[in-house]
């Protein structure tokens, strides 16, 4: 390729970001409130919410990701036309339209749904790691459960999951590339398509270093975060 | 008047009894010292009466109010939720690991309680944070985070927070097994502070030339029983039982 054809390329390749970080973006949005929820939830002393909460995480981390989407994507138009569908799944399948954004939002539920599930176990692993004595100490003092858990517990677990919540948003800043399959206009479906059409790796190789840099910037600013959060042990 | 009264108390770990019909009071202005062997329940007990393990039987009565009942059919129950968030506003507690909030600064640790469970203007819990730092020698401390002190430092922050919610009777649990003999020292010297101050309070600890000298009360345990309870002359004098006497002479010697 010319560096001409490459200077066109890589600007055209510019327009592709912004639906690549809407994806990261939402799924973050969405799926960390989510993980808090499924983690309590899994630590929920009513059994069977509890079990229910474990099934649903050995399901999304047992499958995989790219199954995951193709489902939940064809699971609306495939589940309305057969006839054995419950008339109560199938009026609210209805309700769902078909329209621009569906594909976004189909795809967005699917990410949404996989990472909440690695979330919340990150978030488990870091409320159980509180030791019990701060518990103790902020019940004797008078603060509710719920102060208690917002006040002294949150802003602890905040710190302690941070490395381990670093891996896996930047494990999702690579596994955007994934909605390509569904179609969804983002780098890698550029890059696919560009590769195609010049018959070259150069459009491979720029959409690499968009998701190097992106993990780069994202390793710098966890770094950055847990050193501003090591005023204390 | 009592501050508190305990009543054939009882607690069980599975099948394992650590606790066996523990009753004892405490008056007002009284401190009150707990000793006796590791595994003899005394932590437990005073856990029962603070709130984090959940007693069996027995009754308890913290300033009068009622804590832990037996109701009419003969179950012990505990009081309602308002209630037992009103009595724990009424206790303090010290723990022998402080379990001072890491993420919070010293003044941080101190006001947090009154400002939002007591709900106390914002500017006034800081300054009665102040004066009770400065009363613990800590006021150059205020802005330092709880992983800067050494542990003696810690347990008299502990001890401000605790005291920051004017409570009328003040538990410690093993305030001073932690620490090493000189920072020991710190804080026997602050407890003696509060005797003389007139502050209630029941001490569960292993120093026992600090338990004679401060304790209007000391209650010997063992196997979760009280096995003596009387003034410190009675208990660490020549009237004291075979059993007292033993347990005294491995810290004499």
């Amino acid at each position: 390729m010319t560096s001409e054809q490459i200077r066109t390329l890589a600007s055209l390749m510019l327009e592709y970001i912004p639906p690549t970080l809407k994806l990261f973006g939402f799924t973050l949005l969405y799926s960390i409130p989510l993980g808090m929820i499924v983690a309590l939830l899994k630590m929920c002393r009513f059994k069977p919410i509890s079990w229910l909460t474990n099934l649903y995480i050995l399901i999304m981390r047992g499958t995989p990701l790219l199954l995951q989407i193709i489902v939940v994507y064809y699971s609306v138009p495939i589940l309305r036309m057969n006839e054995k569908c419950p008339a109560g799944l199938k009026s609210l399948l209805d309700r769902v339209e078909i329209r621009d954004s569906y594909m976004f939002r189909m795809i967005l539920v699917a990410f949404v749904l996989n990472y909440a599930a690695y979330f919340a176990e990150i978030f488990r692993g870091g409320i159980e790691a509180i030791p019990k004595g701060q518990h103790e100490a902020a019940g004797a003092l008078g603060f509710s459960k719920l102060q208690t858990f917002f006040r002294i517990i949150l802003p602890q677990v905040f710190k302690r999951v941070i490395p381990a919540s670093s891996n896996e948003i930047i494990t999702l800043v690579k596994d955007t590339s994934l909605a390509y399959a569904m179609g969804y206009m983002e780098i890698m479906y550029i890059a696919k398509k560009q590769m195609s059409l010049y018959s070259s790796l150069v459009p491979l190789f720029l959409a690499g270093l968009f998701y190097f840099i992106a993990a780069t910037l994202l390793t710098l600013l966890f770094a950055f975060i847990e050193k501003k959060l090591s005023y204390y042990k | 008047m009592a501050m508190l009264e305990v009543n054939n108390l009882s607690k069980s770990f599975d099948k394992l009894e650590v606790l066996k019909d523990i009753s004892f009071n405490v008056e007002k202005g009284e401190v009150v010292a707990v000793i006796g062997p590791s595994g003899s329940g005394k932590s437990t007990m005073l856990r029962c009466v603070n709130q984090l393990e959940k007693a069996d039987g027995g009754t308890i009565k913290v300033c009068g109010t009622d804590m832990l009942v037996k109701n009419s059919s003969g179950k012990t129950v505990y009081t309602d939720t308002k209630t037992l968030r009103d009595i724990r506003l009424k206790t303090g507690l010290v723990f022998q690991n402080f379990n001072l909030f890491p993420h919070m600064s010293v003044l941080r640790n101190i006001t947090e309680a009154p400002v939002c469970v007591l709900k106390q203007d914002k500017k006034k819990a800081k300054e009665n944070a102040m004066e009770l730092l400065k009363k613990m020698g800590l006021e150059s401390k205020a802005s330092a985070y709880p992983c800067e002190l050494s542990g003696g430092q810690q347990q008299r922050v502990s001890i401000a927070r605790a005291l920051a919610l004017s409570p009328e009777i003040l538990f410690f649990d093993e305030p001073t097994s932690a620490l090493d003999p000189e920072l020991t020292g710190e804080i026997l010297k602050v407890i003696k502070e509060l005797a003389a101050e007139g502050m209630t309070m029941v001490i569960v600890t292993h120093e026992m030339a600090f338990a004679r000298d401060v304790a209007d009360k000391v209650i010997f345990m063992e196997n979760g029983y009280i096995v003596e309870m009387g003034a410190p002359e009675q208990l660490f004098g020549e009237d004291a039982s075979e059993r007292v006497k033993q347990f005294l002479q491995r810290f004499n010697s």
